[in-house]
């Protein structure tokens, strides 16, 4: 599906210790967007960092549209703003169930600062509207991209592919 | 399908202007024109009418755009209404429309979105049909040998085709028609709105970004209202508002054809949203925040590439296309019906062969406007859906469209309902309400 994802993983303990470690930031990561506070956000993400979420009709294909596309912190910024601020939508919750971690490449020790790991990750997400059941909204894959900066981990790049492709009208908030 | 669709107030048949009255009559209110009836959005009987006057009946509906089949074989799984089609391109490269209906049984053969194929075999009994939808084979069509079976001697190939839809296109968009008699698209159009068309579709080769799909839990109709409703883009879309993609006072235009079906929603930017706008003005949008401030403005920018006065142009074309070209980033929208209260909406996102790796990458950021996501795009689905639950659920019978007052069609305000109006004139007069 994307390119480099099928490589063979460096040795086993490496593995285990950053799939621990990106278990982790999965769940910092969800916890922030299910807890609804996005101002944070951006704070999982390097400068230089990309985001995007697409179907995966759009993934196989190779087309590059998102139904989010963010390059770089401002344009993170600024769709966290204007979704706190700016947006009329129906409330809602959602939650992020991610899992089945998998590290396939790293450059670098993986320790070291300037380590680039890439992993996926499948991710489960679910809507409540307010006044309705709770939906499976999508069933999706995390591609990610870490780069380790003063010891921590940063999203390089993260997209976002999604199975369920006919999106029940909207999404609102990120992935 | 949306399952919070089934929530509240929504039964199995549930019909609104059935509980109304035990006799109830389709009879369009006395007030004309500036009194919409709640049943156009909840009616199965009106949706069905619909389906049959409209979509099935004298109209040119979108069905793919030849960049996403452009070589011999290519074919896309495409719908005329609700009813689903094969788009093919033959070998002789002419692009052909035909149900996605075998012949024999029914079955809905064509399962990819988009694919490259020599012939259409339908998987439940292998009956195949060639690019232009011509029955080519049947298995054991003469029975087995020795223990007979098999089709009837006079049975012919030929009688037995797929069904075939009327086929035109016009610089690089296909339409096709159950009708065997329609005016060519052109005229379809009208000059009114062939002239912002051409500006989308001038003949520079597209190229393919990718897609969206969406549910949304409303009316297909609300749709096209939301796009012929220049009020409503100043009010609930702080985003145009604050970043002066779309102002009350600015420079726009409610451009429709003469018959009133098609629309064009168009306006210019102004290079200083805060200087064009007065005091008086600012407050009567609540959403105006002169203290928003983006990190990063660049997806708002507006790269004149095209020949036209307005920066955005949304152009409604009867009954199913949306064709939006917002700043720089282009895509057309297909409206799928499904039943009074819900349609589908197949989003296809594109740019032009020849655009280098930054104006690409421009497109794509500025996509961030539009689609499921979209910082507009989602708000129209929230309030389109909010409005089809008010209707459906309140015994209350009508809305009020009194903006602009009784006129119809082409308006140079946005404080106006009259594009809206003339849209329903048309609706009417096909409808027989």
């Amino acid at each position: 599906m994307y390119a480099g994802y099928d490589m063979q993983p460096p040795d086993a303990r490496t593995v285990r210790e950053l799939r621990l470690e990106i278990e982790e930031f999965h769940t910092e990561y969800c916890n922030m967007l299910d807890r609804g506070a996005l101002d944070h956000w951006v704070d999982f993400f390097a400068e230089d960092a990309l985001y995007r979420v697409t179907s995966r009709e759009n993934a196989d294909a190779g087309l590059r549209v998102g139904l989010v596309y963010a390059e770089g912190r401002g344009m993170i910024r600024d769709r966290a703003f204007a979704i706190l601020h700016t947006q009329m939508f129906a409330p809602r919750y959602m939650q992020h169930f991610t899992s089945n971690v998998r590290i396939v490449a790293v450059e670098g020790t993986g320790s070291s600062d300037g380590s680039l790991i890439k992993s996926q990750s499948n991710y489960l997400l679910l809507q409540t509207l307010v006044d309705g059941p709770t939906t499976i909204h999508q069933s999706g894959r995390y591609y990610d991209t870490f780069v380790r900066q003063g010891g921590r981990l940063l999203i390089r790049e993260r997209q976002c592919v999604y199975d369920t492709v006919l999106i029940a009208n909207d999404l609102v908030y990120p992935v | 399908m949306y399952s919070a669709n089934t929530v509240i107030g929504q039964t199995g048949s549930f019909a609104k202007e059935k509980r109304q009255a035990q006799d109830f009559e389709f009879k369009w209110p006395s007030q004309g024109l500036t009194s919409i009836p709640d049943w156009i959005y909840t009616s199965p009987e009106i949706y069905e009418r619909e389906i049959e006057r409209i979509f099935h009946g004298r109209t040119w509906n979108f069905v793919a755009l030849e960049a996403e089949i452009p070589n011999p074989g290519d074919y896309k799984r495409s719908f005329v209404g609700p009813t689903p089609v094969v788009v093919s391109r033959n070998l002789d490269s002419t692009v052909h429309v035909f149900e996605n209906r075998c012949a024999h049984r029914g079955v809905e053969f064509c399962r990819q979105h988009l694919g490259n194929t020599k012939e259409f075999v339908c998987p439940y009994h292998s009956w195949s049909y060639d690019l232009v939808g011509n029955l080519q084979g049947i298995p054991f069509k003469r029975g087995l040998k020795g223990e007979g079976g098999g089709m009837p001697k006079d049975f012919k190939n030929s009688d037995h085709n797929l069904k075939k839809l009327s086929v035109t296109t016009l610089n690089g968009v296909v339409f096709a028609s159950f009708a065997t008699d329609m005016e060519p698209i052109e005229e379809y159009l009208s000059p009114e709105i062939l002239k912002d068309f051409n500006v989308v579709f001038a003949g520079r080769k597209l190229k393919i970004l990718g897609y969206y799909r969406n549910e949304l839990p409303g009316n297909w109709k609300l749709y096209h209202e939301n796009l012929k409703d220049p009020y409503h883009a100043t009010l609930l879309h702080s985003f145009l508002v604050t970043f002066g993609l779309m102002v009350a006072g600015s420079k726009n235009g409610m451009i429709t054809d003469p018959k009133g079906r098609h629309g064009t929603l168009a306006s210019a930017k102004p290079d200083n949203v805060a200087e064009a706008l007065d005091d008086a003005t600012k407050k009567e949008m609540r959403n105006y925040r002169e203290d928003f401030k983006l990190a990063d403005g660049r997806f708002l920018d507006y790269v004149r590439e095209f020949d036209s006065p307005w920066s955005v142009t949304m152009q409604t074309i009867w009954p199913n296309l949306i064709v939006q070209r917002e700043l720089n980033t282009l895509g057309i929208r297909h409206i799928i019906p499904n039943g009074p209260h819900s349609q589908i909406m197949m989003w296809t996102m594109f740019g032009y062969e020849g655009d280098d790796e930054e104006m690409t990458r421009h497109r794509l950021r500025q996509g961030n406007l539009m689609g499921p996501s979209g910082f507009l795009g989602l708000e129209d689905n929230e309030a389109i859906k909010f409005l089809q639950e008010g209707v459906r659920r309140s015994p209350s019978d009508r809305g009020v469209l009194k903006l602009g007052g009784e006129t119809t069609g082409t308006t140079t305000s946005v404080i106006d309902e009259s594009a809206i109006r003339g849209m329903y004139a048309h609706y009417r007069q096909e409808m027989g309400l």
